[in-house]
């Protein structure tokens, strides 16, 4: 499947990414080359086949290990605020939205 | 003092014939020597690792608990979790980033005695097959510093091999653990999906992350697992299956045992001289008293193209937890919220983390999903029911690690494809969830390590084990002189 500039962008715009103009155009080739080697799935017969999401399967394999749904004690607040790039009082302070 | 041997350093420090405090003072120093030039460390903090070696040795005085590593030095990729230590995944996007909580792995290293030495270099995100995508630095191979030491647990073996700790925990995700095991002449345990918690193993493609083992022996690798296997309330992927007594089953005869050679791991992408000492290996595993006979996993010429769109899409959905607000890097004076996403991550991200978030946005994205994520699912089926069918008529296989010897820095960089194809050997493991080890095998003519994988069925570490023990212990690599 071919793949242009206008539908990077689109997809860069969905990823929350941004190219500069200089970027744009070596990343779309190499975009086309990947998907170029991700195309050979499409010569595989899957009709009928079940989707595999995850590796586990199975009892007492992994996904079976369920909690019972309590509240549990979490880190404290200030902790919790340690690696932020701008801490408020209790809070994350981010730029203005509208 | 040599730091090769985990079991010799736990026994000679508790029965007190040398302290954890003196290991950890030797691994320090071959650091200091050593990583000026290998480049496998991130972040060591001298004083905090002897302060929690002098702690290891109290704990030894007072015969405090059972301590199976007490005072072994063990190295952490730096994409796992360690409280107050720097954490950064490789990233620039993490440069700062200091955990406020540890895996779990880490902690039952430590309540078993281990020493964390340091946090290893490693592709960013874990996604890479040299160590070279890490924001900071390029990890070199100890057996020859204009190769790459795989990855993209790089930093992890080459801190095993060089001596600058004794175990190393890494990631397996598409081979990261194994790979970089064999390209540094040491030994790569992924285990089964599930065996060891993730809890603190910061997310890449979730479905398939493991956290494995990386040591100088078999033998030292399933002591590493016997302490980091198990449930854990704290990841509910984590397997409730009984962990064996790994060390205990060790020395069980192969005799008896059947192996299947799958026939589409010997390629001709497969290089001469890496094929050539697979066939060496092969004709002296029959001599252990092992059947060999060849299987069909007709589905592996599919896995790279299913691998390279189930592991991104599963990265674009996790990454999006960075955006410069809770933790990670935020760019300067940001004019809106979208503008400090789109430029925290642009910015912070580098080139092949945003070549597999779009790939994984691309697949997952409406109108492309069932194309491309959806069909990937089911190859994913297809590629396990191989393995199923395999290990109907075989308890083991044994294959290539990867398609060729240790590559020269700089050589695949520009082409992610090429990079992606190296992978061709080991992704298939983690698409069907089973556990394997890459054990070294031998050299080829110019002095490049290479490593032998055996896989084995979900949960069958203990096999796995066994066979790579023996075979390591019978059929010996003969040591060669590092570089450092």
């Amino acid at each position: 499947m071919p793949i242009d500039r206008a539908e990077v962008a689109r997809i860069a715009e969905l990823a929350r990414l941004e190219f500069l103009e200089g970027e744009l155009d070596d990343f779309t080739a190499q975009f086309q080359r990947i998907l170029d080697h991700i195309e050979k799935l499409k010569e595989v017969d899957v009709v009928g086949v079940e989707p595999t999401s995850h590796a586990a399967r199975g009892e007492g394999l992994a996904g079976s290990t369920l909690r019972a749904d309590a509240a549990r004690g979490s880190i404290p607040v200030a902790e919790a605020l340690s690696n932020a790039p701008d801490p408020g009082n209790d809070h994350f302070r981010v730029p203005r939205m509208i | 003092m040599k730091l090769d041997d985990a079991l010799q350093i736990r026994d000679d420090v508790l029965a007190g014939r040398v302290s954890a405090t003196e290991v950890a003072a030797a691994a320090l120093r071959r650091i200091e020597e050593a990583d000026g030039l290998l480049r496998a460390f991130l972040t060591v903090e001298p004083e905090r690792v002897l302060e929690r070696a002098r702690d290891v040795d109290r704990q030894v005085r007072e015969a405090d608990g059972n301590l199976p590593l007490a005072g072994v030095p063990v190295a952490i990729k730096d994409n796992i979790s360690t409280k107050g230590l720097r954490t950064t995944c490789g990233s620039r996007i993490l440069g700062n980033y200091i955990p406020p909580y540890t895996a779990t792995a880490v902690r039952l290293l430590e309540e078993a005695g281990a020493v964390v030495i340091g946090k290893t270099n490693c592709d960013e995100f874990a996604m890479g097959s040299s160590t070279e995508n890490s924001a900071f630095q390029v990890t070199r191979n100890p057996y020859d510093l204009d190769r790459v030491a795989g990855g993209s647990s790089g930093g992890s073996a080459v801190a095993v091999a060089a001596g600058m700790a004794t175990l190393a925990l890494g990631s397996d995700t598409g081979g990261s653990v194994r790979q970089p095991a064999s390209f540094c002449n040491i030994v790569g345990l992924k285990p089964t999906y599930g065996r060891v918690s993730r809890y603190g193993l910061v997310a890449f493609a979730s479905s398939l992350d493991v956290i494995g083992a990386l040591a100088h022996n078999p033998r030292d690798a399933a002591l590493l697992l016997s302490v980091i296997a198990g449930e854990d309330r704290s990841d509910s992927t984590s397997s409730s299956v009984p962990v064996p007594d790994y060390l205990g089953a060790i020395s069980k005869p192969l005799k008896g045992l059947r192996i299947g050679i799958p026939k589409e791991f010997f390629d001709p992408g497969l290089d001469a001289e890496v094929k050539a000492i697979i066939d060496e290996a092969l004709k002296n595993v029959s001599t252990l008293g092992c059947d060999l006979t060849e299987v069909s996993l007709p589905h592996t010429p599919y896995a790279i193209a299913d691998y390279y769109i189930i592991a991104p899409a599963e990265a674009s959905s996790n990454l999006a937890r960075y955006d410069g607000v809770r933790y990670g890097y935020r760019c300067a004076r940001p004019g809106d919220l979208m503008e400090m996403y789109v430029r925290s991550r642009a910015r912070g991200f580098g080139a092949e983390v945003k070549r597999r978030i779009m790939i994984g946005t691309f697949a997952l994205s409406s109108g492309y999903y069932e194309a491309y994520y959806g069909r990937a699912m089911k190859v994913r089926t297809l590629v396990r029911g191989d393995y199923e069918r395999a290990f109907e008529g075989v308890d083991l296989l044994i294959a290539p690690v990867a398609p060729t010897p240790p590559f020269r820095i700089g050589e695949k960089v520009n082409d992610p494809v090429a990079m992606y194809l190296s992978d061709i050997y080991t992704v298939t493991a983690n698409l069907a969830g089973i556990p394997a080890i890459s054990v070294p095998c031998g050299f080829s003519a110019s002095g490049l390590p290479i490593g032998l994988q055996i896989l084995g069925r979900h949960f069958e570490e203990d096999t796995v084990l066994r066979a790579a023990d023996q075979y390591f212990r019978a059929f010996p690599v003969a040591p060669r002189a590092l570089r450092v």
